[in-house]
C-alpha cells in the first residue's frame, strides 16, 4: 500500500474523491431534472389556484384535479409597456430567464423592491366566469426579501383594486419568521384589502404590528412578527409591480374595457 | 476494539441514543417535528445518509490520508445529502418544500460526522452499516415520538388525519398552539431524556 502520509498520495486521493463525488452529484442532478421541472410547474399552478381561492392551503390534490380546477383560468401573455396581449407560447414562457436576457429586458429604474431588470413581456392569468366575463386577475410579483428574491402571485378582483389573495411559490426566507409568508392565517388577512387609493396611487402596505379588518383598514396588512425586512419586501414589490414599470398599463386597459 | 454486531445496531436505541444521551442533532429535531409526515421523510433521509456515509467511510478507512480525513468525510456526506435532496425534490416535492433547508442541513448534523469519525474509521463495513442504521433509528425514534405528541396536541391530527376534532372544524378540541412552536420540542425532548435516565440511571451525568 502506498505511503498514506505522502503529500503526493494525499493530493491524488483528494482529487479522486472530488471527481467521484462530482460525477455522482451531477449525474443525479441531471437525470432528475425533468421530474423536478414538472413538479415546479405543477406547484406553480397550485399556487395560482390558491391565490384565486380555488384551492385551500395544504389540501391534497392530484395532477388531474389541478387541470380541472384550472379550466376557468387562462394564461395570458402581455407586453408590459403597453399592457396589450401578445401571441406566444405560454407553456414554455420563462419570465425570469427573459428578465436576464438584455435583448428581451430593460434595466429597471432604481426601486425599493430591488428589481434589476424588467422583462418586455409577462405571463399573467385571467379567470373568467361562465359568461366569459372577467372575474379575477392573477399577477406575478417578485422582489427582494431578507435572504433572496420572493416569487409569488397577487390575485386582484376584476375591479383591479380589491385583493382576492396572495401566495408565494419560491423564497429563501427564514422558516418561522419571514417564511411565514406561507402561513395560511397570514394570507387570509389579504382578501378584501384595496391595492389602490381613491387617486389611483398604489397604496397597500404590510405594517409593523396588527392592522384592523379589511373594511376598516383596507390599505394595510398585519406585519410578520420578527420579519421586518421580509414584510417591507412584500410592500415594496407590490408598489413596484402595480406601478408604472409593472402592470399599471395592463390594469389601465382592463379599467378602460370595463367602462 | 471489538464490537458485537447486535451491540452496534441496538446500543444507539436506548443505551447510547444520539439525541437523548449524546444530545446531537437537536436542531433538526426541533424544526421538522410539527407534523409526522415531514418527520418520517426526514428520518428516512437521515437513516439513508447515515448508513451510506458510514459504509463509504468504512470501505475507504485504510485509504483515507489521516491529514485530510475530516474533509474527506465531509465531502462524502455532502455528496450523499445533495443526492438525497435531489431525489426528494423529484419524488416528494411538497414535503421537500416543507423540509426546506433542513435536508441540506443534514450535512451539518453532528450525528453523521460523529459516527463517521468515531465509528466508521475504526470498524469494518458490516459493523459500520449496522451502526449507521442503529443510530439513524435511534434518532428517528425520538423524532417520531416528538412529532406524534406535537401533531396530536398541536393540531389534533395524526399523520394528517383528524383524530381529535378541533373547535375550528366544529369539534371539541382546542389545539395547543405552543405545541407547534419550537419550544414545545425542547420540552418533549427534555421529558424524554428525563424518562430515559430514570429508566437507565447509568446515563445520569455526575457533577464534578
Amino acid at each position: 500500500m502506498a505511503n498514506r502520509q505522502a503529500t503526493g498520495y494525499t493530493l491524488l486521493f483528494a482529487t479522486a474523491i472530488c471527481i467521484v463525488c462530482g460525477i455522482l452529484v451531477s449525474s443525479f442532478a441531471v437525470s432528475l431534472e425533468d421530474l423536478q421541472d414538472e413538479n415546479i410547474a405543477l406547484d406553480k399552478q397550485k399556487r395560482v389556484l390558491e391565490a384565486v381561492g380555488l384551492l385551500q392551503p395544504g389540501e391534497p390534490i392530484d395532477e388531474a384535479q389541478v387541470a380541472e380546477r384550472f379550466a376557468p383560468i387562462e394564461p395570458v401573455l402581455i407586453e408590459l409597456a403597453s399592457g396589450e396581449a401578445v401571441d406566444g407560447d405560454t407553456a414554455t414562457f420563462d419570465q425570469q430567464r427573459r428578465a436576464r436576457d438584455p435583448v428581451t429586458s430593460t434595466e429597471a429604474p432604481e426601486n425599493l423592491a430591488k428589481v434589476k431588470r424588467v422583462p418586455d413581456r409577462a405571463l399573467l392569468y385571467e379567470m373568467r366566469g361562465d359568461a366569459g366575463d372577467l372575474e379575477m386577475i392573477v399577477l406575478p410579483i417578485e422582489g427582494l426579501g431578507l435572504w433572496g428574491t420572493l416569487y409569488g402571485f397577487l390575485a386582484l378582483d376584476a375591479d383591479t383594486t380589491t385583493v382576492r389573495g396572495i401566495t408565494y411559490y419560491q423564497h429563501k426566507e427564514t422558516p418561522g419568521l419571514g417564511g411565514e409568508v406561507d402561513n395560511p392565517s397570514w394570507k387570509d388577512k389579504w382578501p378584501g384589502r384595496k391595492a389602490f387609493d381613491d387617486d389611483g396611487e398604489v397604496s397597500l402596505a404590510v405594517i409593523k404590528g396588527p392592522a384592523r379588518t379589511a373594511e376598516h383598514d383596507p390599505h394595510r396588512v398585519d406585519g410578520l412578527a420578527g420579519a421586518t425586512i421580509t414584510s417591507n419586501g412584500v410592500t415594496n414589490m407590490l408598489e413596484f409591480w402595480l406601478g408604472e414599470n409593472g402592470f399599471e398599463p395592463y390594469l389601465n386597459r382592463i379599467r378602460a374595457e370595463a367602462n | 476494539m471489538a464490537v458485537k454486531k447486535s451491540e452496534a445496531a441496538l446500543d444507539p436505541l436506548f443505551n447510547n441514543n444520539p439525541i437523548a444521551l449524546q444530545v446531537l442533532g437537536i436542531c433538526s429535531a426541533l424544526a421538522v417535528t410539527t407534523k409526522m409526515e415531514t418527520s418520517v421523510v426526514m428520518c428516512a433521509a437521515v437513516i439513508g445518509v447515515l448508513t451510506l456515509s458510514n459504509l463509504t467511510i468504512s470501505l475507504l478507512r485504510h485509504q483515507i490520508p489521516n491529514s485530510i480525513r475530516i474533509i474527506v468525510q465531509l465531502t462524502v456526506i455532502a455528496s450523499l445529502v445533495i443526492v438525497t435532496d435531489q431525489i426528494l425534490k423529484a419524488y416528494v416535492f411538497e414535503i421537500s418544500k416543507q423540509l426546506s433547508v433542513f435536508v441540506g442541513l443534514i450535512i451539518t448534523n453532528c450525528i453523521i460526522m460523529g459516527r463517521a469519525e468515531a465509528f466508521a474509521m475504526q470498524n469494518p463495513p458490516s459493523l459500520a452499516i449496522l451502526d449507521g442504521i442503529g443510530n439513524g433509528i435511534g434518532y428517528s425514534a425520538i423524532l417520531m415520538v416528538t412529532a406524534f405528541l406535537r401533531e396530536l396536541f398541536g393540531s389534533g391530527k395524526l399523520y394528517g388525519y383528524s383524530v381529535l376534532p378541533t373547535v375550528s372544524e366544529g369539534g371539541w378540541y382546542l389545539p395547543n398552539g405552543l405545541m407547534l412552536l419550537s419550544p414545545a420540542a425542547f420540552f418533549i425532548i427534555g421529558g424524554l431524556i428525563w424518562a430515559l435516565r430514570v429508566y437507565k440511571p447509568a446515563q445520569i451525568e455526575m457533577d464534578g
